[in-house]
């Protein structure tokens, strides 16, 4: 819908240049296009005030209004903040200086935690390590055979034995671990709702069991509005450290990602590009801002001038 | 125990019993937002609501929300639904949408729905594709006591959608649920595999599928309008499931489909039991998204 958030902002200042100088009111007006854009996007309401507001005084601060090319000025603006806010550089997973590492997946029912598990033991195997996965979804039907699956295509153990809650499992997989001389111990999880006490306390008490050196919350890219409270929600209740974007192999703009960022400071650790289990990648704050933009290829443009 | 969302009660005390006035404009403005209603339906909505402000006069915010209210859910015009089943037997449906929104478990929820109200009900497990999701639809089938034909992994989904029409025409079955994989409707390549399934059923029922139910998750955003575009396009979904309203997302993006393309809110998911299946209700649909 708009594929080229700079021309549209073009027209809007060429329609008020006609009346002369562009004033303050003139770059508020057309920050107006830029809101539309970002709520199309699926960015939070309330981030986008914000958000806003901040581009806003920078704007007016600079000297674009006397430039030949405030849309470019404005839309360069808007680019650097969106960058800025979803942090400048690329964010590692941390491996603990003492193996296992203890990486939990925790998320939504559906945004792609057991997935996202079995592609991340992949890249870690191809790393050098010695990943193995822990079935604790003893609720979903055959989300346990999803995970051996996935653990036979990578050729990476699954943990996970009939009868045991998901405490005794992930204490399980502790165990197994140290037997069998594995240095990353990844744990899926079944998928809950945030509002869901007693699900999200059942969270805690396998932390308490195995404490996470990360805690990763895997988000679906087309989450609208919701994004926040859930994110909001996990946060205040585990150690969250990060954050898997799924499925942007779609169209969707992912405004999520930086609603995310923005109100609960977590940083988005990978990005999940696909269904096979090789589809995860490196999260890129400059590529996801043009992304959320609808921009590529004008932002290009505009770093070649 | 849940806690509920804490947007539908902050929003009671803004408004209850309070006069209107303009500055409640932009309150109005943020709960449509925060409902996934997206630009285009906000503006229709709030330019309506104006008019019809701007008309009557109302005192009271309730007023206003009343006026609001009616607007919303007047787009889900009050004609009574085609029904469910075809007259000729069997019916057959067939489950799509993007990744990880519900189908096979809503799959599960419909046979189940179908069996207790007394129609012998068959589910095919076509896809073929996802780890373990033929085992998932059979644990499904088991739970609501129907049988569920399918073939191994990487079988050709087209050719188990065949197998399931035939059997449930074989065994005089009243409605087949075929279930497919998710798949991102931006990718031409599996937009066309299901196509081909549809093509497939139809060499054996020239009139199927008889519904098409394009599953949407409530915590979608503006994704969602074009998820509807193009499976509507690609295969005439004559219906929507909303799943997971038992979260905190209200669906706002449901209302937009049902504005811009005119696609039918069917049914609700409002959880991952067997029974979490309900019919959907314009009335309480809208009072949820204006928090009441
Ligand atoms: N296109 C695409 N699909 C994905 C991606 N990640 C996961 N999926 C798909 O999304 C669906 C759900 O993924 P799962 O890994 O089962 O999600 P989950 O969070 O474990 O789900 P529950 O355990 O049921 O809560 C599956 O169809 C996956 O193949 C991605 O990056 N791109
Ligand atoms: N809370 C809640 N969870 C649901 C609802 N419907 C489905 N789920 C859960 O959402 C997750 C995904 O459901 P599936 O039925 O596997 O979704 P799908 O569309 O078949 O997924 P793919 O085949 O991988 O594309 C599972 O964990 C379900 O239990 C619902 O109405 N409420
Ligand atoms: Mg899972
Ligand atoms: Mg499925």
């Amino acid at each position: 819908m708009f594929d080229n958030l700079t021309e549209k902002l073009q027209n809007t200042f060429k329609r008020m240049r006609n009346k002369g100088r562009l004033t303050e009111d003139d770059v508020r007006e057309g920050l107006r296009d830029v809101r539309m854009a970002l709520l199309e996007a699926d960015v939070n309401f309330k981030v986008v005030k914000d958000f806003l507001s901040r581009v806003e005084q920078e704007a007016i601060g600079q000297d674009i209004l006397e430039s030949l090319t405030p849309a470019q000025g404005v839309v360069r603006i808007v680019r650097d903040q969106l960058t800025e806010l979803m942090g400048n550089h690329v964010e590692r997973i941390k491996m603990a200086s003492n193996p296992p590492t203890v990486i939990y997946l925790v998320g939504l029912q559906g945004s792609g935690k057991t997935t996202s598990t079995a592609k991340l033991a992949k890249m870690l195997k191809q790393q050098g390590r010695q990943p193995l996965m822990v079935a604790t979804d003893i609720y979903r039907p055959a989300a346990v055979d999803q995970l051996q699956a996935l653990g036979q295509q990578i050729g990476v153990p699954v943990i996970y034995e009939d009868g045991l809650s998901p405490v005794q499992l992930v204490r399980e997989g502790w165990q197994r671990s140290r037997q069998m001389a594995k240095d990353v111990i990844l744990v899926d999880t079944a998928g809950r709702l945030h509002i869901d006490n007693a699900l999200m306390d059942e969270l805690v008490q396998m932390q308490k069991e195995v404490p996470a050196h990360e805690t990763l919350l895997v988000v679906d890219a087309m989450t609208g509005q919701d994004a926040v409270r859930v994110a909001k929600a996990f946060k205040e209740t585990l150690p969250v450290t990060g954050v898997i974007l799924t499925k942007l192999d779609g169209d969707a703009r992912g405004g999520a990602a930086l609603s995310i960022r923005a109100v609960t400071d977590l940083p988005i650790k990978l990005i999940a590009t696909g269904e096979k289990v090789d589809a995860l990648e490196a999260f890129q704050p400059d590529r996801m801002a043009s992304r959320i933009l609808g921009m590529g290829d004008v932002l290009t443009l505009i770093e070649k001038a | 125990t849940r806690t509920r969302d804490s947007l539908g009660g902050r929003l009671r005390t803004l408004f209850q019993g309070r006069q209107w006035d303009d500055s409640l404009w932009d309150q109005l403005e943020e709960i449509l937002f925060e409902a996934d209603l997206g630009y285009d339906t906000v503006d229709y909505l709030l330019t309506q609501l104006r008019e019809e402000v701007r008309i009557s006069h109302p005192q009271r915010a309730d007023d206003v929300m009343e006026l609001l209210r009616h607007i919303m859910v007047d787009l889900f015009e009050k004609a009574s639904d085609p029904t469910l089943l075809d007259p000729q037997r069997p019916s057959i449906w067939l489950m799509v949408g993007v990744n990880g929104t519900g189908k096979t478990t809503t799959a599960g929820k419909f046979a189940y729905m179908m069996k207790r109200q007394g129609y012998q009900v068959i589910l095919g497990a076509a896809d073929t594709f996802r780890a373990a999701a033929v085992e998932q639809l059979q644990e499904w089938g088991q739970r609501a006591g129907v049988d569920v034909i399918s073939q191994g992994a990487g079988a050709d989904s087209a050719a188990v959608a065949y197998d399931t029409v035939q059997a449930a025409i074989a065994r005089s079955r009243d409605l087949a649920i075929i279930d497919t994989a998710g798949r991102l409707h931006n990718k031409s390549n599996l937009m066309q595999e299901l196509q081909k399934v549809v093509r497939v059923i139809r060499r054996e029922r020239p009139d199927a599928p008889h519904q098409v139910w394009l599953v949407i998750d409530a915590t979608t955003g503006q994704n969602g309008l074009a998820q509807a575009q193009v499976f509507l396009e690609a295969v005439q979904v004559t219906g929507i499931v909303l799943t997971k309203l038992d979260g905190t997302a209200k669906g706002g993006i449901a209302l937009s489909i049902k504005r811009e393309l005119g696609v039918p809110i069917r049914f609700i998911g409002v959880g991952e039991k067997v029974e979490d299946l309900m019919p959907f209700d314009a009335e309480s649909y809208v009072r949820a998204i204006l928090g009441d």
